[in-house]
């Protein structure tokens, strides 16, 4: 049986479930419902594959990184989600939502969005499918992706500053919960990432099944380590997805500064049961990250699971590693990552040579996006 | 566990909500509310992150945090004094998850607190919660809202205790100008499946939608109208007078 199956009610281990008000209960259980029934679907596969290709540019390319890979001594392979439409990963999970919320009679989509990606590609496929978008955004995070604030509108979605909390992904998520319970009959509810209350994780997982699934057929080599981002986890969830089940070590690379398996402990936020930075009473701390995508206190139920049973491990990166991260590969391989996709670049560059990445290792690391929002 | 038996006698009940540690003497309000003829007292312990609250209960959580309320001050201030009236701690799930659901139900019991609310954890996940809670002695007090089903309903209604709590409305905590139609009609299918008091919550905002309530509820529950009130500067002798009001519209 594979690591990372269908979830029974929403569990992976000890982690998931459905925290919500019981005035969300139906409207997760419809969504639950309606995904198990679309995705056993052929019909809603064929289209969502079919958009895949013809309109966000899949398959994506892996790249090989041969003159960063020959300065650090390994074989590095980049999964370059940087080129789907958009910008980033977010648009695999977003056309699946957005497929399904119309097959639900839904007509408005609600999403948060930390570094404006998610909320880019939420207001992308509402523009495609003719759905209304409401997109919930921290104050701080707008004016730090002003260009992705910029690109939202330009698309016709609205865009709703969130003045609450640390004013970033944290607040915006509870902010586009509360609009939800306000609008079940009409709204989806889409979630950027693998956290939430079930289906979420597991969905969202499953829509971004397809980076894995796509790096494995495209990869001549089996890898060694598997790398990727982790703020919710979704573009790393996806990635590992496709190498669970091989010998490959798994590692998500979270922001030091939001690094909820490493500095975290057992909690529910966002309706999951996960690993959340918070204080001893239970009260959930803010992150801090120069990547307004990672900048989250959270992460998504199945990765603490992944962690807890070994499969999977969490390493961080700070902001100055990161800034350096981004640097390095645009010079080396004219390639300009986005912060969040840094992470795991700046792992890679820091573990590379040493036990943790020996030289030789072959590499597979998913460089979720692209940078061109962080260009101030 | 009977936290209204004032209703088994036709009365109605009301229940004004207070966030812990909003103001330095916020126990002065409790008094304030019991004087002004509350049945029990829901007293919030402010979380960080809470998604079913309307932007009253925002502020006043995050106040009183701002102010350096915490679970163990609210308790230790509880502790320290006499309320007549039964008191229900309403929260989040990390509150109850990050202490472990036994230690936090055995400190809310030590702390003269008689039930328990926790807004994110519906009938499914919560029963770690209940054993705790029964083991404690507190009642756990459950949701139902307008949208709940049926089957669960009667399921919701067969694992509560102390009193059902029906939201009024799809949406958050908050004021609003009146009373919507779902509340009565969620009241009377609560009605109709426990002999738990059935509460009407969610908006309740002033005497004449707490007796428009009342019609068909066991009473109510008023919360952010009372918040809203105490962050503009009400003292517990104002509110007192506003609470009064809603007591005689519901008598
Ligand atoms: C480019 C990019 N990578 C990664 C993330 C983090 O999300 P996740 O961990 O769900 O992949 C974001 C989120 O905004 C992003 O924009």
């Amino acid at each position: 049986m594979s690591l990372m199956p269908h979830p029974v009610a929403g569990r992976f281990g000890d982690f998931g479930g459905r925290y919500v008000p019981e005035s969300l209960i139906p409207a997760c259980a419809a969504v639950a419902d309606a995904f198990t029934e679309a995705w056993a679907d052929k019909t809603f596969r064929d289209e969502l594959d079919n958009l895949l290709a013809v309109y966000a540019g899949r398959p994506t390319p892996l790249t090989p990184a041969l003159n960063l890979g020959a300065q650090l001594g390994i074989a590095l392979w980049l999964k370059r989600e940087d080129l789907a439409h958009t910008g980033s990963h977010k648009i695999n999970n977003v056309l699946g939502q957005a497929l399904l919320a119309r097959r639900m009679g839904r007509t408005r989509l609600i999403a948060e969005t930390g570094a404006g990606q998610h909320g880019v590609a939420t207001a992308t496929a509402a523009a495609l499918l003719g759905l209304s978008a409401t997109v919930y955004m921290g104050t701080r995070d707008i004016e730090r992706q002003r260009l992705n604030v910029h690109r939202m509108e330009m698309l016709g979605a609205t865009v709703v500053p969130v003045t609450s909390g640390s004013r970033t992904l944290k607040d915006a998520t509870n902010e586009a919960m509360r609009a939800w319970v306000a609008d079940t009959d009409r709204a989806h509810f889409l979630l950027g990432s693998v956290g939430g209350p079930h289906p979420y994780p597991w969905m969202v997982r499953e829509f971004q099944r397809v980076i894995g699934a796509e790096a494995r057929r495209q990869a001549s080599f089996t890898p060694d380590v598997v790398v990727a981002c982790v703020g919710g986890g979704s573009n790393a969830a996806g990635t590992f997805a496709g190498f669970v089940d091989t010998p490959a070590r798994l590692v998500g690379v979270e922001a030091a500064g939001g690094a909820a398996m490493s500095s975290g402990a057992p909690g529910v936020v966002h309706g999951a049961r996960s690993m959340v930075l918070q204080d001893a009473e239970g009260q959930v701390a803010e992150a801090e990250s120069i990547a307004a995508g990672l900048d989250y206190p959270g992460i998504g139920p199945e990765h603490a699971h992944l962690g807890a049973i070994g499969r999977a491990e969490y390493r961080t990166a700070t902001d100055d590693e990161v800034v350096a991260a981004v640097g390095r590969l645009a010079r080396t391989e004219g390639i300009i990552c986005a912060f969040e996709s840094a992470h795991a670049v700046a792992w890679v560059l820091r573990a590379a040579g040493t036990p943790d990445l020996p030289t030789g290792s072959a590499v597979v690391l998913t460089l979720s996006g692209r940078g061109d929002k962080d260009m101030r | 566990m009977n936290l209204l038996p004032g209703v088994a006698r036709g009365r109605k009940a009301l229940v004004p909500y207070l966030t812990g540690g909003i103001t330095a003497d916020w126990t002065d309000y409790l008094h304030a509310f019991e004087a002004a003829g509350a049945d029990a007292i829901e007293i919030g312990l402010p979380f960080s992150d809470p998604m079913l609250d309307g932007v009253t209960i925002q502020q006043a959580s995050d106040h009183a945090l701002a102010r350096g309320a915490t679970v163990a001050s609210i308790l230790a201030d509880l502790a320290a004094t006499r309320v007549g009236v039964p008191l229900v701690v309403m929260t989040y799930a990390n509150l109850v998850v990050r202490a472990g659901p036994a230690a936090f139900c055995a400190r809310l019991a030590e702390a003269g607190v008689s039930g328990l609310l926790v807004s994110d954890m519906p009938v499914d996940e919560v029963a770690e919660v209940e054993q705790a809670a029964a083991d404690a002695g507190l009642a756990l007090i459950l949701l139902v809202a307008p949208v709940t089903t049926d089957e669960r309903l009667a399921e919701i209604a067969r694992r509560a205790r102390g009193y059902l709590y029906a939201i009024s409305v799809m949406g958050t905590t908050g004021e609003r100008a009146t009373l919507a139609g779902s509340a009565a009609t969620l009241a009377a299918r609560a009605k109709a499946v426990t002999d738990l008091p059935v509460l009407v919550g969610f908006g309740i905002s002033g005497p004449a939608q707490a007796a428009e309530a009342g019609q068909v509820a066991d009473g109510v529950v008023v919360g952010a109208a009372l918040m809203r009130r105490i962050l503009d500067g009400a003292t517990p002798g104002e509110l007192g007078v506003d609470l009064a009001a809603m007591r005689a519209a519901l008598d």
